[in-house]
């Protein structure tokens, strides 16, 4: 068959039509600095026509792509500069621009915009605290609309009075949109070391050192890498099992890596980065710990996880980096709990609890991503959870992030839908010990020594 | 450019020959053709050349679709780049 074998013709079939193969988006990251105006009203209308004419094809050409590469391009999404430099320009109720990018969104057919977010790791600047105080009405208000906050990093420390915000804005979110399951919360993600050219949502936004706009590109591909370890050998030694993560890792990066390209030159913006990001779907099969489980757990969650992840972790990164032509965003394995149908599994057969999942963060691409806790759970609890997730991220000089929804109306055990990619999950046992004290201090954790490099 | 288009379904007569037509008909060159048949499910593989194709490419892959679903087929076309970036360095 030309120089190309029916045997690899067919294994790339199988990964899109049984493993869920699929680019989960192409992101169109663009700079809203030349927009800010004085006057919102006018800060919002540049926008409006800035983002209306860089990403009129953007919809379009995802489609394309999809129908002629004959690989599903799940998600068309933008990501902008963080709506809060904006706000330091404009004043005026920052809701306005979430309004704004909503009409965007829904105009354009785009199925989310990241980059409502603050970046605070340090302290608080003009436009900051206006910005973080708007984020629960602004979820509330819109659908297409992810918000973000960094509260950390390795080089500035922890800022704890925003850790002490956020943790109250989280059961904010959730209260204002109760009867949706408190769906705002799963749009709201409070991060350390937030990546600048991250296509993956809720952390996305447009960084003020990236180009005027870009393509980013997110593969979605832990099916095909559960189906290779499914076929291996239950005695394999694990290097060899790195070995078929790595391999599997490259071809996935580099149908990445050709959509990105393709997307770029169709839609004439410079290509970004490629996430090498394992992302899991709900679908059967298309979950990150069943490859755990692939590797020889009877669960996820049992001893072992954590470094079935590391190994996981970090072979995707080996493989992928060679693939792709840059490689960026948070670029590991995600372990989003309610959109991983094996981690939905072990959080009901009571396998995985918060305790677990707070040790493989520390080795994972991102955090404790869509944990569902009570809807009782108090605010300084959750103050508490995002600063130990900033801790170890900015120890390990890695992103970490929180996105935890504390659904309101329900208890321990309760079942919660959130529909489509987000999905669903029980809600989870989150320990209550007292930690105001600690949180009412604010202040700021220094930055450690790991950020003396230079 | 080149794409790859693959058939997959039930073992019958005429696949093959439609197939053909089809590409005939709308001026694609079919470069290499391969098949098999394994328990009676019939799989082609075809490498075409679509530079001269009278439609746009996306109108011809959703067309070749529409062929399959009639015809208790799975049809598909994809640029062969994809296969070439995923199997070749």
């Amino acid at each position: 068959m030309s120089d190309l074998r029916t045997s690899e013709i067919l294994e790339t079939i199988e990964m899109i039509d049984k493993e869920c193969l699929d680019i989960r988006t192409i992101t169109m990251g663009i700079s809203l600095l030349d927009c800010a105006d004085s006057d919102i009203r006018r800060s919002c209308e540049k926008i409006e026509k800035k983002i209306l004419r860089l990403a009129k094809d953007l919809v379009k050409t995802g489609e394309e792509i999809s129908l002629t590469y004959g690989i599903p391009v799940v998600n068309k999404r933008i990501s902008v500069t963080p709506i809060a430099l904006l706000c330091a320009v404009s004043g005026g109720d920052p809701v306005e621009y979430a309004l704004t990018l909503e009409k965007c969104a829904r105009e354009l057919g785009i199925d989310f915009i990241g980059g409502y977010s603050a970046l605070v790791q340090k302290g608080f600047s003009a436009g900051d605290r206006e910005l973080i105080a708007s984020i629960p009405r602004a979820l509330a208000a819109t659908e297409h609309i992810c918000a973000s906050v960094n509260v950390g990093s390795t080089k500035a420390g922890i800022n704890m009075d925003a850790v002490q915000m956020m943790g109250k804005i989280v059961r904010e979110c959730a209260e204002m949109t109760a009867e949706r399951d408190s769906l705002g919360a799963a749009k709201l993600v409070v991060l350390c070391n937030a990546p600048e050219d991250n296509p993956f949502m809720a952390g996305a936004f447009h960084g003020v050192g990236e180009p005027d706009a870009e393509i980013h590109v997110g593969v979605s591909g832990p099916g095909v890498v559960r189906a290779v370890l499914a076929k291996a050998d239950k005695t394999l030694p694990l290097n060899e099992i790195a070995e078929l993560v790595k391999r599997t890792a490259f071809k996935i990066t580099r149908m990445g890596q050709l959509v990105g390209s393709v997307a770029s030159a169709k839609l004439g913006i410079p290509a970004g980065i490629v996430d090498l990001s394992l992302a899991p779907t709900p679908a059967a099969g298309d979950s990150v710990a069943e490859i755990l489980e692939e590797m020889g757990l009877d669960s996820c969650g049992a001893y072992g996880t954590t470094a079935c992840l590391a190994l996981l972790n970090d072979a995707v990164k080996k493989g992928g980096v060679m693939a792709a032509q840059a490689v960026g965003g948070l670029s590991g394995s995600f372990i989003p709990v309610s959109e991983d149908a094996g981690m939905i599994r072990a959080v009901k057969n009571g396998t995985l609890n918060l305790e677990k999942l707070e040790a493989m963060t520390a080795v994972c691409s991102v955090g404790l991503d869509m944990v569902i806790v009570p809807g009782d759970t108090p605010a300084e609890i959750l103050s508490g959870v995002i600063a130990d997730e900033a801790a170890i991220g900015m120890v390990n000089l890695k992103t970490t992030a929180v996105r935890i929804i504390p659904a309101i109306g329900k208890k321990e055990g309760d079942h919660v839908n959130f529909g489509g990619l987000l999905g669903e999950g029980d809600v989870m046992h989150i320990n209550r010990t007292g930690n105001a004290v600690l949180i009412a201090r604010g202040g700021r954790i220094p930055s450690p020594m790991q950020a003396l490099k230079n | 450019m080149k794409a790859v288009i693959t058939t997959v379904g039930k073992d019958r007569v005429g696949i093959l020959a439609m197939m053909a037509n089809a590409c005939a008909d709308n001026q694609i060159n079919i470069l290499d053709v391969s098949q098999t048949i394994l328990d009676g499910i019939f799989t082609m593989t075809m490498v075409v050349d679509t530079e001269k194709l009278s439609v746009p490419l996306a109108d011809f892959a959703a067309y070749l679709q529409q062929l399959g679903e009639k015809n208790g087929l799975v049809i598909r076309l994809m640029n062969k780049e994809i296969f070439d970036s995923m199997h070749r360095v």
